[in-house]
């Protein structure tokens, strides 16, 4: 096959291909699997009806709209109970509600996190303000 | 006609997939079989499309000449927009790949009341372009937190950069807005620009279309009908490495991106979007104006045999001096062995 300016095509072609499949070698083949996440805190483990503020599913996808809303009702329109559709009411806080049950950062959110890639160090800017529950490790 | 072919494919795109996977359950068909096929089709595609292209002889300098070409050493030479050597064609190839500069130079001509001709300033097209073009290429870059762990710095720093303004949660990226209005205005501009939608042809909507349909599609899967990122990740990172997986549960939207991005993969390479590659191969931009002082040989001339004047003038010299034609080299100057070859 003869080729003209095979040399600058050829390269480029290289380039291309090393570039395109940028994902595959550099992951080399590792199936990376899905984390684990703990549920095992003190709180939790007391609880006698394991539930969160709405159910599992939704909370997976609907977590940090819901947090932004909560942040919305309590520093714009000092509202600070949630009422869940269960009727429980919660009241509106990051710090004292959410990571009450869930005090284990590192275990839960940042595992999530982290494997989902969100930003550098895998933290969403919720800690920019928020104190992170302290943790034994 | 273009218009409504394109916009039904699309449509039905669409639909396969969200009856594929809605209705039928055909999730490791839309999740694994058509992704994996796309990707090698992809790459496959590009690389017989350019190998092609590589094997066409261009024989001649046919670049554009866009200003000044070389001359005498007191008239400036336009060194970008008519280059003579490697380097300035360098220069001017890096232009047209990383800023359009084509596009740039872009005007419209009109003509007004009485016989007028009017050029008008005209860079939307390439405003439009270039906006297009690189928030793709942030998209793309971002998209690699799915397919790969761990997540290499700069997509972080990308991210980072895009979403910038933190509006809301999952916070707005700036380049799915700047992409999904690009797109908007270069499908716009075809429709309503009269000689334009004259021209347009269904390979011409078509990609348009397309590419709106995943921007929106991915826009809702990312801030409005959510999925469950975690699964999409193992999946996504399941097709790279080679040990596919599809977890329950992800929803269909997902699968109507994945299935048009697939869709687009597998149209790339067989389309006017190899532009991507064409753009490095073509004759007008990437060959230096030399044509005034370097020969160029078409490699395909069959070998002509030729009988130059002065093979001529050997033949014939006795007879021309005889005859009293007037010859360029006297007997007594002519070489022995040419008067030697007359004999015999």
């Amino acid at each position: 096959m003869k080729m003209y300016d095979g040399k600058y095509i050829l390269a480029g072609l290289i380039v291309f291909i090393v570039l395109a499949t940028f994902p595959v070698w550099f992951t080399h083949g590792k199936a990376a699997p899905p984390p684990e996440l703990k549920l095992d805190t003190p709180v939790i483990a007391k609880m006698a009806n394991k539930q969160c503020v709405l159910p599992k599913e939704e909370m997976i996808t609907g977590h940090m709209k819901l947090l932004n809303d909560w942040r919305t009702q309590v520093v714009r329109d000092g509202k600070r109970m949630y009422v869940a559709s269960d009727g429980k009411t919660y009241e509106m806080s990051l710090q004292n509600e959410c990571m009450k049950c869930h005090s284990n950062k590192t275990l839960f959110c940042d595992k999530c996190h982290n494997y989902a890639g969100l930003q550098k160090d895998a933290d969403p800017y919720c800690w920019n303000c928020h104190i992170a529950p302290k943790e034994n490790k | 006609m273009g218009i409504r072919f394109s916009l039904v494919a699309v449509v039905a795109l669409v639909l396969a997939a969200f009856l594929g996977v809605g209705t039928a359950g055909l999730n490791h068909f839309f999740g694994v079989t058509v992704p994996s096929i796309a990707l090698v089709v992809f790459l496959g595609g590009v690389v017989f499309r350019v190998l092609k292209w590589g094997r066409s002889p261009v024989p001649f300098r046919i670049p554009t000449t866009a200003g000044q070409q070389k001359t005498l050493s007191w008239i400036p030479q336009n060194k970008l927009d008519n280059p003579s050597t490697k380097m300035q064609t360098v220069g001017r190839m890096v232009l047209e790949v990383l800023l359009f500069r084509s596009l740039f130079r872009n005007t419209k001509f009109e003509i007004e009341k009485g016989p007028k001709l009017y050029y008008q300033w005209e860079k939307w097209l390439w405003l439009a372009s270039l906006a297009f073009h690189y928030c793709f290429l942030v998209i793309l870059i971002r998209h690699l937190r799915f397919f790969t762990d761990p997540v290499p710095f700069f997509v972080h720093d990308i991210e980072r950069l895009d979403g910038f303004f933190q509006v809301g949660l999952p916070g707005l990226y700036l380049t799915d807005a700047i992409f999904m209005l690009a797109v908007t205005y270069l499908l716009i501009r075809r429709l309503i620009i009269p000689q334009l939608r004259y021209i347009s042809l269904p390979q011409d909507y078509f990609p348009l279309f397309l590419l709106f349909t995943i921007g929106t599609t991915g826009i809702l899967t990312r801030y409005f009908t959510k999925v469950d990122l975690i699964k999409v990740k193992q999946l996504a990172i399941g097709i790279i490495s080679f040990h596919p997986v599809v977890p329950e549960g992800i929803g269909v939207i997902f699968f109507i991106h994945l299935f048009l991005v697939s869709t687009l993969l597998i149209y790339f390479p067989f389309s006017k979007l190899m532009h991507a590659g064409g753009i490095f191969l073509s004759p007008t931009r990437n060959l230096p104006n030399d044509s005034r002082f370097k020969r160029h040989v078409n490699p395909w001339n069959y070998p002509v045999k030729v009988h130059t004047y002065a093979e001529y003038e050997d033949h014939f010299r006795e007879k021309m001096v005889e005859a009293g034609l007037p010859v360029e080299k006297e007997l007594d100057e002519a070489p022995v062995t040419a008067q030697n070859s007359t004999e015999g």
